[in-house]
């Protein structure tokens, strides 16, 4: 992690970014700008552009028009800007299935340079009570384990931004509110996370900010006490997006 | 060189922990050894016409079976994508994945030449040097060939017919070439010829490596 007085100057922002598919647009002009300590939620229908977004901000994506900005420099001049800043969490794992977590853990803490690598794998191994099976083929855990080694590579190298796209996905009870805790915990820590979730409750009860999206375009982003919740076709008592095409 | 150790490891216990890769290269590499040995009845001329051309497809064919798992393992939770969220240079992840492919393909070698040598009754004795030497420069530009096109291939669907689409037209160059200079090293040609050949395969392999190596970082690309 960045000193405190560093840490501040850092942002990450997507600006006027727009990404095709072919003549699917799945991202139209959007902007946004998230400061170390912002905890935000991204909402928004199947389809919305949630993923694409993210995987925008983590350099994974390339936009077709604007640009990404890591603490002011373009990623289109320098794409490893963010990198060691940066972690991410997809619907894909990107574990090796026949390595167990903790090697995954250590190979790419060796390809983020870490220094301390054992003792910051056992944290993050720690961080969601993956000890005990830490030492078996990923490929023989159930999903939720497989999810929570996932999360565990996103914070072993202790990111400053935590880009995570559906990260409830798979977990038991008992993993969800450890999860929910942790992000609770990383604006204090001064790092800034954003997340999406189809259960609007669930992100609420964590974020402090709200940007909703929908066909590829951002619809509100500001805080989540003053959302316009009805106008965005959101049921905040059933948390439920009356968009959301199930 | 600590990132590019850590991917080639990598590979190697990933190989270890499934043998898929080697295994399958091998037992390819000697059905074609196998085959093409009751299928023609050679002397000692005729093998050492044949043995080369041999050899090489048998190299060739094995290799692409390699390349195809070296992928598929990246493709399958998208960890290519996973390395590539790491603040390294795209060529390290080539330079890993090439020693790793070098290293299966190299000991699928060595299994088929001990293979051929016991079915042809042919000594490589005599001329290993020079063959050990060919061979392993020839593998090298293959390899990275492979690796390349292993890549490019794995993003798209149909990745096991794609990669020798892609790959053998232009492997075929260092293939031709190979094939000319181990069918002197075998013949005890002088060390003009032999030199010579080696020189031209090293040439072609090196320039197919560079090419590999500066052009991984936009197959890497969505």
């Amino acid at each position: 992690m960045l000193p405190d007085q560093v840490r501040a100057e850092w942002t990450l922002e997507a600006r006027e970014v727009s990404k095709f598919f072919g003549d699917l647009v799945a991202l139209r002009r959007v902007s946004m700008r998230v400061t170390p300590g912002d905890s935000v939620l991204l909402y928004g229908p199947n389809g919305a552009g949630k993923t694409t977004l993210l995987r925008t901000l983590a350099a994974l994506a390339r936009p077709n028009e604007g640009e990404v900005l890591f603490a002011g420099e373009s990623l289109a001049r320098n794409r490893s800007a963010s990198k060691a800043h940066v972690g991410f969490v997809s619907h894909a794992t990107f574990l090796y299935g026949e390595l167990t977590a903790r090697e995954n853990l250590r190979f790419f803490g060796t390809l983020f340079g870490l220094g301390g690598l054992e003792r910051k794998t056992d944290r993050a191994l720690d961080l969601f009570s993956l000890r005990g099976r830490d030492r078996e083929p990923v490929r023989t855990l159930s999903r939720g384990l497989q999810q929570r080694v996932t999360l565990a590579r996103a914070f072993l190298h202790e990111p400053d931004f935590l880009l995570l796209d559906e990260p409830f996905t798979g977990l038991d009870a008992s993993a969800t509110t450890n999860l929910e805790d942790v992000l609770r915990r990383l604006p204090e820590e001064g790092r800034a996370v954003v997340f999406s979730t189809h259960s609007f409750e669930q992100g609420a009860a964590i974020a402090q900010r709200l940007v909703a999206l929908e066909n590829g375009q951002v619809r509100y982003d500001g805080p989540l006490s003053l959302a316009p919740l009805e106008s965005l076709g959101i049921n905040a008592v059933s948390g439920k997006h009356s968009l959301i095409k199930e | 060189m600590s990132i590019i150790w850590a991917i080639f490891v990598k590979d190697l216990r990933v190989e270890w922990r499934n043998r898929e890769a080697v295994a399958s290269m091998c037992v390819f590499g000697l059905l074609v050894v196998f085959l093409f040995n009751f299928a023609f009845e050679t002397g000692r001329e005729e093998t050492l016409r044949m043995l080369p051309g041999l050899l090489w497809i048998a190299f060739a064919f094995a290799g692409i079976l390699g390349f195809n798992r070296s992928f598929a393992a990246e493709r399958d939770n998208s960890c290519l994508e996973g390395m590539t969220l790491a603040p390294i240079d795209p060529s390290a992840i080539f330079v890993g994945k090439l020693l790793a492919n070098l290293l299966f393909l190299g000991g699928a070698e060595v299994v088929v030449v001990f293979a051929a040598s016991l079915w042809y009754n042919f000594s490589f004795v005599p001329a290993l040097g020079w063959f050990a030497l060919i061979v392993l420069l020839g593998t090298l530009g293959y390899a990275a060939l492979g690796t390349i096109f292993g890549a490019v291939a794995a993003n798209t669907r149909m990745r096991e017919v794609m990669l020798p689409v892609l790959q053998f037209p232009v492997a075929f160059w260092v293939l031709i070439l190979s094939i000319d200079a181990t069918s002197d090293a075998l013949r005890g040609m002088g060390r003009k010829a032999n030199t010579a050949g080696a020189a031209r395969v090293a040439g072609l392999s090196l320039i197919f490596a560079v090419v590999s190596f500066l052009l991984f970082e936009y197959v890497l690309e969505e």
